[in-house]
């Protein structure tokens, strides 16, 4: 049997085992009036079920882990001496071909005798190991449910042991989550040491010029990577968007919590949150197409020279994507300050104005803050707008109204076209991206902190 | 108390809407200056309500509208020209649950002062804020650190803050809204001996849930239910002799 309908039968039989549990219980309930079931028939029933289905899908877990390394040795060791006593480079090839030759995929050249008759019992292995799985599995399902159900008595406490596992299973969901993220910042951290072996930490830190060339090149001709002139062009167009985005974020803000009808309130909140929903490349045509020009055009009436794409387009926009962030966290903050705060302001005789500036915002002000800093590190990370809009110019330059080039968009130009994954070239991407994800990590922390000690302030 | 002390507030017909609710159904009444006055009665008969007329805290709520008039020294306080941000230094408020500013001692009760320009230095400031606490019996308990957050303090303290506050605005009348709700009988106990000598510079109204309360602290007392008031006389007589069926029940403990 396949593995999958393996998977299916477990299934089949956790329901079985359920169904017979409940059964049970239910009839020593009745057998013997006098004692009460310590727990309800359903977690007898699940208790059941997880024995019959437990254990049996640990030990097929554990035969496809061990089974394939297993059926290979079997093989080889089947195979004429004067082959199998080859290095272990030419017996993967060689595996591989008799692999292909049992899973009929064809291979190059004519297949000698002994590679076929080496597939064939390359073949009858796997089937025999499928076999004896599904014997091995349906056996100790059985004896599993049969565990089960005779464990049930009036004083089994199958809800705390279904509880308990049931439990685990919840563990296990959120540790998949953590285990992903340190998984990618291990992955990361690799690339990134393999980078630092070509180009050492402080000449990428702390260089001013980014000049990677082609990996083409060779190794000989490194070019430099500086990730001074990247960062620098990240932080002014994220300091430029935050410009844009916080004015304008928490001036909605106030207005949706304390102006606002409540009708509109409820009509304007959801459209504005539209904002961050659109995808961010639309924002990078909107940037490129039509305010680019709008500020270069407007820069011209002034007399300045502004490039279509530059820090400033690009911090506009991402500013004007932000706004969200910022506005809906605020509303929500702000809404949170109780209503006797207020009330103590306007009783005092406070204008409504007065009481937002100096109650209202001050008592929400932790919030705002962390708020703000989520904003910020969804801009430092921004991509796509970038791309398209800051015109992609890896210099230094304190000038917002030149290109820039920023992190996000030197990892997708150095992993675009063709790679050669061990030439720095490539590898920088990793450092680059390391360096983006520790930032926006330490931002995230500073901006949970600052909104759980808000959060305790009213409890 | 008699009734020959200047009238403060006279309410007139006062009729409260919310939405199409009609809350209170016409509400008459006197308030004399350095009186104490409490309002009593079931829970939604309106008196918290009629309360919140008299500073016009009502405006905050959305829909509800007020007619007829209430005259404070003779004036209109819904008369159009009149600005609210002035009735209500002139008019303290209470509330129901302590609620400090977010800010230190000191700032909580410098917030009026400094709103309505009443402190041109700062060593006025200071004058205002201890004078403030003292009246309200504070400062003896705070004095060493009026640099921390006024939510620090313990319920108690934190109500008495909230009256230096309105205290510090040199309000005339102070509004009360079962101020002592959320307070364990002790702080309950030293509030009330507040009461009594704040007396001595303002038109109190309070607002009570605690028949007890009422008896001891207030000279005047207003039984409201359903949105009207019953009945209104001198605290003893309305809790010893009262006039009306209605009040004799509800002080009795028959209903409420």
């Amino acid at each position: 049997m396949s593995n999958l309908s393996l998977i299916v039968v477990l299934l089949v039989l956790l329901a079985l085992g359920y169904q017979f549990g409940t059964r049970r219980s239910r009839s020593i309930a009745t057998v013997n009036p006098n004692l009460r079931m310590h727990s309800r028939p359903h977690h007898y029933g699940m208790m059941v079920g997880l024995w019959a289905v437990l254990p049996a899908f640990f030990i097929l877990l554990l035969w496809l882990w061990l089974s394939p390394a297993v059926i290979n040795a079997m093989m080889i060791s089947a195979l004429p001496t004067d082959i199998s006593a080859q290095s272990t480079e030419q017996l993967r090839v060689v595996t591989q071909r008799i692999n292909n030759l049992a899973n009929n995929f064809g291979v190059v050249a004519d297949a000698a005798p002994w590679e076929l008759q080496a597939a064939e019992h390359f073949r009858q292995l796997k089937a025999n190991s499928a076999l004896v799985l599904t014997a091995l599995i349906a056996v100790i399902a059985a004896v599993g449910m049969l565990f089960g159900l005779l464990k049930i008595t009036p004083a089994l406490k199958a809800r705390h042991q279904v509880e308990r596992v049931v439990k685990s299973l919840l563990v296990l969901c959120s540790t998949v989550a953590i285990l992903t993220t340190i998984g990618i910042v291990l992955s990361m951290v690799g690339e990134t040491l393999k980078f630092f072996s070509y180009i050492p930490p402080t000449e990428f830190f702390f260089g001013t010029t980014w000049n990677p060339r082609f990996s083409t090149v060779g190794v000989g001709e490194q070019g430099s990577f500086g990730l001074v002139p990247l960062l620098a062009g990240t932080m002014m167009i994220s300091a430029i968007a935050m410009l844009v985005a916080i004015p304008l974020g928490l001036m909605v803000a106030v207005y949706l919590a304390e102006y606002a009808p409540y009708r509109l309130r409820n009509i304007a909140k959801p459209a504005i949150e539209v904002l961050a929903g659109i995808p961010t490349i639309v924002y990078g045509f909107f940037a490129l197409v039509t305010v680019g020009p709008f500020l270069r055009d407007l820069g011209n009436t002034f007399g300045l020279t502004i490039s279509a794409t530059s820090a400033l387009t690009a911090g506009v926009v991402m500013g004007i994507m932000i706004i969200p962030f910022i506005s809906s966290l605020s509303d929500d903050i702000i809404t949170q300050v109780p209503k006797t705060m207020r009330d103590g302001s306007l009783g005092l005789g406070a204008t409504k104005s007065e009481t937002i500036i100096k109650v209202v915002l001050p008592a929400a002000l932790p919030g705002i803050v962390g708020a703000v800093l989520l904003a910020a590190s969804r801009a430092i990370g921004e991509t796509m707008i970038v791309v398209l809009a800051a015109g992609n110019s890896p210099a230094l330059t304190a000038n917002p109204f030149e290109a820039v080039s920023t992190v996000t968009v030197t990892i997708v130009n150095q992993l675009t076209g063709d790679n050669d994954f061990s030439s720095p070239q490539s590898l920088v991407a990793f450092a680059l991206g390391l360096t983006l994800f520790v930032i926006t990590l330490l931002l995230n922390v500073m901006a949970l902190v600052i909104v759980r000690k808000y959060r305790e302030q009213y409890e | 108390m008699t009734n020959i002390a200047p009238l403060k507030i006279r309410a007139k017909d006062v009729k409260v809407f919310y939405g199409d609710n009609e809350a209170l159904h016409g509400i008459s009444m006197d308030v004399y200056q350095n009186e104490v006055i409490s309002f009593i009665g079931p829970s939604g008969c309106g008196k918290s309500t009629f309360l919140r007329c008299m500073n016009r805290m009502n405006d905050t709520i959305e829909n509800c509208r007020v007619t007829g008039s209430i005259a404070l020294d003779g004036r209109d306080v819904y008369e159009p020209s009149l600005d609210v941000v002035q009735l209500r230094a002139q008019v303290g408020m209470v509330f129901q649950k302590p609620n400090p500013f977010p800010k230190s001692i000191y700032e909580n009760i410098a917030y009026g002062p400094r709103l309505h320009g009443l402190a041109e230095r700062k060593a006025d400031l200071d004058d205002i804020v201890e004078s403030s606490l003292r009246r309200a019996g504070l400062w003896n308990e705070v004095k060493d650190r009026l640099d921390q957050p006024g939510t620090g303090l313990s319920g108690g303290q934190q109500q008495r803050l909230c009256i230096a506050r309105s205290i510090a605005v040199s309000p005339e009348v102070i509004l009360m809204d079962e101020p002592c709700s959320a307070l364990d009988p002790i702080a309950t106990s030293i509030i009330e001996e507040l009461i009594d000598e704040l007396k001595q510079n303002f038109t109190i109204v309070i607002v009570t849930h605690n028949m007890q309360q009422a008896a001891r602290v207030s000279d005047r007392t207003a039984f409201f239910h359903l949105g009207n008031l019953i009945e209104i006389g001198n605290t003893n007589d309305v809790f010893t002799n009262p006039q009306q069926k209605r009040t004799e029940d509800y002080i009795t403990g028959r209903y409420g």
